[in-house]
């Protein structure tokens, strides 16, 4: 088990590998389809708020509350293949370390990684209580009233939060390598 | 009828924050079965410890509620507008609650009220049956899992999958693949062979009210069953996609008439965090019993 701290440097990010199993704690950001299009599009982070050396968390929560004071009831990822259009291009402009989501993401993500130095961090899908669990703080919350509150951009301050490392900054992809092996174990079986 | 909303409440809640006991225990055999030190063993642990927690602070085992889902078979004189008035109440009460997410979103305009009620949200199924019990269904659908859902219409040349059983395990085994761990596996499937377009994925979803242990009446669909479930864990996909011998913790296939032109595969795909609970209503809307 590997601890990654915060700041999240690129020396940090391209000691992973592929297939490790890591424990984050810092801040860390969700974002999901409407942040994504939004950014993607030339959008700007409020201010005060920078994606550099961050990491991105594709969730929709379910929070109550609200005015500063907010409880996390439910924090699994979503799924991250919808944000491949926008993902490369955002790693890029605004300087991500690190994606959280589930089922991987595709080669222009891939590349994005490997050149930018950042990594694709994989949460286990609908594990939402074990992960709400590691949300220590809810700092903030960005664009609420614009794109509803799980589409909204929530700042979390985050204690041993799990995840697998399925994409990495080398080129490498668990979930490249598993479509390979079982299309090649169906085809056996067809 | 505040007895009704109140049932109804309690019914969403338990569906949302609880595991059925049929489902709870092919996750546990399929962890005892994953090789430890893997990270699908990983997976699994934190998939059990997840399902514990959410049991015992009664909050939604995975944060996307999904779609909102009702089967409900009633007698005939039962009043249905008066069930799906109290039910989209309870909904909207369950919502702020915490047992669902704001998850109803306008499809033109991008807006989310907050109530989870809406146009075509929740959906409501209801079957008429001689029988004066009120049984009603309900599954909560994640987004993840619905979206690698899959229609095929056959034949398919390149899957080489011709207008029989064959072809329709072809057209099975290759959603299975194309989903990998998209969906959050280990899934449960549920099929229809044959109906239209629209019916065929309806029926598809009935299929995932059915009890995992439970086994086709139909031999030859119990034989498919049986195959797609083996075949697909043998495929290396695991859950979550990380590789393992756990990929699917079910198949249920069930085939309805279909006209001479079309041969429909219709392939919903349920997530491990399968929430799916049933009561029967008394005749003033209280809870009798649980079905699952």
């Amino acid at each position: 088990m590997i601890h990654l701290t915060a700041p999240f440097t690129e020396d940090k990010i391209r000691a992973l590998k592929v297939g490790d199993e890591v424990l984050i704690s810092g801040v860390i950001f969700t974002g999901r389809d409407a942040a994504h299009k939004y950014l993607h599009d030339g959008g700007k982070l409020p201010a005060g708020v920078s994606f550099k050396d961050a990491i991105i968390y594709h969730c929709g929560p379910v929070v109550l509350g609200g005015n500063g004071k907010w409880k996390v009831v439910a924090a699994g990822p979503t799924t991250s293949a919808r944000e491949e259009p926008y993902q490369g291009r955002i790693i890029k402009d605004f300087g991500l370390r690190g994606i959280i989501g589930k089922g991987g993401m595709g080669e222009r993500t891939l590349a994005a990684c490997k050149q930018n130095g950042c990594v694709y961090l994989h949460a286990i899908g609908g594990a939402a209580q074990v992960l709400a669990e590691c949300i220590k703080e809810v700092r903030n919350v960005y664009f609420e009233k614009e794109f509803g509150s799980p589409e909204a951009i929530w700042e979390f301050a985050v204690e041993d939060f799990p995840v697998v490392v399925t994409m990495d900054s080398h080129g490498n992809s668990l979930h490249k390598d598993i479509l390979e092996k079982s299309t090649a174990a169906l085809a056996q079986r067809i | 009828m505040t007895v009704l909303k109140d049932s109804l409440i309690e019914f969403i809640r338990r569906t949302s924050v609880e595991i059925p006991d049929d489902v709870q225990r092919v996750l546990l055999r399929s962890l005892e079965s994953e090789k430890k030190g893997t990270i699908a063993s990983s997976a699994l642990h934190i998939i059990q410890k997840n399902i514990e927690m959410a049991k015992s602070k009664s909050q939604p085992i995975c944060q996307d509620t999904g779609s909102v889902l009702f089967f409900v078979e009633v007698p005939k004189d039962y009043d249905q507008i008066l069930f799906e008035e109290t039910a989209r109440e309870a909904v909207t009460e369950a919502t702020k609650l915490g047992y669902l997410r704001q998850n109803s979103v306008n499809s033109i305009t991008g807006k989310n009220d907050g109530t989870n009620v809406g146009p075509g949200s929740p959906t409501f199924h209801f079957h008429q049956h001689r029988s004066p019990d009120v049984q009603a269904r309900l599954v909560l659908k994640g987004g993840g899992c619905e979206n690698v859902g899959a229609q095929y219409s056959l034949p398919i040349e390149k899957l080489k999958a011709n207008r029989d059983l064959d072809g329709s395990r072809k057209a099975i085994l290759d959603a299975v693949l194309q989903a990998q761990g998209k969906g959050c596996g280990p899934g449960v499937l549920g099929v229809c062979i044959g109906g239209d377009r629209a019916t065929g994925y309806a029926f598809s979803k009935e299929q995932l009210l059915r009890k995992l242990d439970d086994r086709n009446s139909d031999p030859d669909l119990d034989k498919l069953e049986q195959d797609i479930l083996k075949t697909s864990n043998e495929l290396g996909i695991g859950p979550m996609g990380f590789g393992g011998g756990t990929t699917l913790l079910g198949v249920k296939i069930c085939a309805r008439n279909r006209v001479p032109a079309s041969y429909f595969v219709s392939i919903s795909y349920m997530c491990w965090a399968f929430r799916r609970q049933g009561i029967t209503l008394s005749s003033k809307g209280q809870i009798e019993n649980w079905l699952y």
